[in-house]
């Protein structure tokens, strides 16, 4: 990442690491700059970071650009694996990588088992409707009818609402922008990274080459306007119809509570146990 | 003390301060155990939403400088073969407990069977070297697991404990010794930044770059150097990590897989076998030498990697071996091989499935072999 140097951002990338392996116009280096924005404006030490990264190219965020602690796991276990890492030590600021085939499909029981007991995990969803990396197979949260490399003749099955699916699982801070709401998306990770409960950022982003092509918006920045055109607020989406709503992207933060999280009640759990065997 | 109980302590001892677990039966005492014990030493006890979780929890927390442990049966140790593969291949210390159980599937929760001994070897996919220890008795539950935890964190690897139902139910007498007296390893950890950016793939086990120090590290199941360094493509990236984690382990064989010998100095007969087979096997030799029948027994107390050298000395000048297993005949092969063309090897399942050798039957088969 030579280009990168001078880039204020730059002492956040790992030495030495090279040409990354997501597609040009992929909504990928939207993420990875706004969360290392958001890391540097909330000013948390690299040292305190971990990331977790599950398989698929949300995943090569940020393994191994990002010069912190990286766990690259199995497809679908990044959040099983971040509970392991929080709950061993709870100073760490543990933070999943994860697309929407990685945490809703193979991964989606992870996901809402998390979010149910509040283990204070980030999970920064990039969802780009479609699995990019395999070959543009259908996803969960691909939108009916669309046509994908093993949907020919279109998607019978309904797209899963992540966030939706979140906070109903407990989650404690839920939001959800598109890879257009670059200011903020970043506001919603500092927020995340300030709370102690388990967040999901799910973030719409833009995949020209496996999605746009099959919607007919092959170029990355028109998808982008076509995020900001179908994109209406959580405060608007409450006065229109399910039928309205049924091609849009509501953006916002769904929930925002503190809800006592796991790690707290595993020390407030050690110190009663001690009382308890002395 | 029941068998899954001197496991839990065994783990406490040797320092698990993290278990993860899905309940499932034979192993459930286990949990409870580790419930009790892990937080009164601020450990982590966490039930999760799957073996899947559960495992992954436990090399996150191995990653994370705690010595951690899962334990399940068959079903589950099934579901956890992917992420046990994972832990190969990122050399992660854990220890899996899998108390075996009949199947194949659901098959009967509480029968003794040893179906899952080829699965325990091969049962991730890729090419890779395991370590599977097989406790006989409940002393040895309590002792292995603390072995268990001890060669993972020298060799950086997943060990498993291949325990079956009859030694993780049954209660006899287990002597616990003073902590001071016990033999515990603890991973190596990088004194420097220069020797954590070598965290992999060396012969002699690098010292783990463990996550929250400052390392840096870059963890990754995807083919990769000594430094971590994702080498997706290069097929000598992947030669080398096999080659590497496969002879960490296989070059120390004879430490790790440790056999036991009775009476097989003036043996004609021996039985071979390992695990709750053992309890019967040692009941009929002494049965047969009361006949005059001069019978042995080699009892094998790791199974992988399987101590072919150490098993064909063993061996070498018995006549007829009797290999004695709760199965189809899942290590046969390999005391075949270690016994090559002069022995004579004859496969011993109990009669039914799921049920412990019955020792009158054994002794016939005892008494027919030496004729």
């Amino acid at each position: 990442m030579s280009e990168a140097e001078g880039h204020p951002l730059a002492k956040y990338l790992r030495k030495g690491a090279k040409s990354h392996t997501h597609c040009s116009g992929c909504g990928n280096g939207i993420v990875a700059q706004s969360f290392l924005r958001a890391v540097d404006q909330v000013g948390i030490p690299m040292k305190r970071i971990v990331c977790v990264a599950g398989i698929g190219c949300s995943g090569w965020i940020p393994s191994p650009f990002f010069d912190v602690d990286t766990l690259h796991v199995t497809h679908g276990r990044p959040i099983a694996f971040a509970t392991g890492v929080k709950l061993a030590n709870p100073e760490l600021e543990v933070v999943v990588f994860t697309g929407d085939g990685d945490c809703s499909a193979i991964g989606g029981n992870h996901l809402i088992h998390a979010a149910r007991r509040n283990i204070g995990v980030k999970v920064i969803c990039v969802n780009n409707m479609i699995y990019g990396m395999t070959g543009g197979e259908v996803a969960p949260t691909t939108p009916r009818g669309i046509r994908t490399t093993t949907t020919p003749f279109g998607n019978l099955e309904r797209p899963f609402d992540l966030s939706k699916l979140v906070v109903a699982a407990g989650g404690t801070f839920v939001a959800r922008w598109t890879t257009y709401h670059v200011a903020r998306l970043v506001a919603s990770m500092k927020t995340a990274l300030n709370r102690r409960g388990f967040s999901f950022l799910e973030v719409v982003s833009q995949c020209p080459v496996q999605y746009g092509r099959r919607i007919g918006i092959s170029e990355p920045v028109e998808m982008m306007r076509w995020f900001q055109k179908q994109s209406v607020t959580i405060e608007k989406s409450r006065e229109m119809s399910g039928q309205e709503l049924s091609d849009k992207f509501v953006i916002g933060e769904f929930v925002d509570v503190e809800v006592p999280e796991l790690t707290q009640l595993y020390a407030e759990l050690f110190e009663a146990a001690s009382r308890e065997s002395n | 003390m029941q068998g899954n109980e001197a496991c839990a302590l065994g783990a406490v001892a040797a320092g698990c301060r993290f278990f993860a677990f899905y309940p499932i039966t034979p192993a459930g005492e286990i949990a409870e155990k580790m419930s009790q014990l892990l937080p009164k030493a601020r450990g982590v006890y966490i039930q999760m939403e799957d073996e899947i979780a559960a495992i992954g929890s436990v090399i996150g927390a191995s990653w994370t400088g705690l010595k951690a442990m899962t334990a399940t049966s068959g079903p589950g140790f099934s579901l956890m073969q992917e992420n046990i593969g994972y832990a190969v291949m990122t050399e992660t210390p854990c220890v899996i407990v899998d108390v075996q159980r009949a199947g194949p599937s659901t098959g009967i929760v509480s029968a003794p069977m040893q179906g899952d001994v080829v699965q325990a070897r091969h049962g991730s996919h890729g090419e890779y070297e395991i370590i599977a220890l097989a406790p006989s008795s409940a002393q040895e539950m309590f002792g292995m697991t603390i072995r268990a935890f001890n060669l993972s964190e020298q060799y950086r690897t997943p060990v498993i404990v291949l325990a079956d139902e009859t030694v993780a139910h049954m209660r006899e007498e287990v002597i616990i010794p003073e902590e001071e007296s016990l033999s515990i390893i603890n991973r190596r950890i990088p004194s420097s930044q220069e020797e954590a950016a070598r965290g992999f793939l060396s012969a002699s086990v690098a010292p783990m770059p463990v996550l929250g120090k400052g390392f840096s590290a870059h963890v990754t199941g995807s083919s990769h150097d000594e430094y971590g360094k994702r080498e997706a493509s290069a097929p000598e990236a992947i030669d080398k990590i096999v080659r590497t984690i496969s002879e960490k382990i296989k070059a120390h064989t004879a430490e790790i897989s440790e056999i036991e010998k009775v009476l097989l100095d003036d043996a004609k007969v021996a039985l071979v076998t390992y695990g709750s087979c053992a309890r019967t096997a040692e009941y009929v030799v002494k049965q047969a030498r009361e006949k005059g029948i001069n019978v042995g027994l080699l009892r094998l107390k790791g199974l992988w990697p399987f101590p072919s050298e150490a098993v064909s000395k063993a061996l070498a000048s018995i006549h007829r071996v009797i290999v004695l297993e709760n199965n189809l005949g899942q290590i046969l092969p390999e005391i075949e091989r270690a016994t090559a063309a002069e022995t004579k090897t004859i496969f011993l399942p109990p009669e039914t499935l799921a049920t412990l050798h019955r020792p009158d039957y054994v002794l016939q088969q005892v008494m027919e072999a030496v004729r």
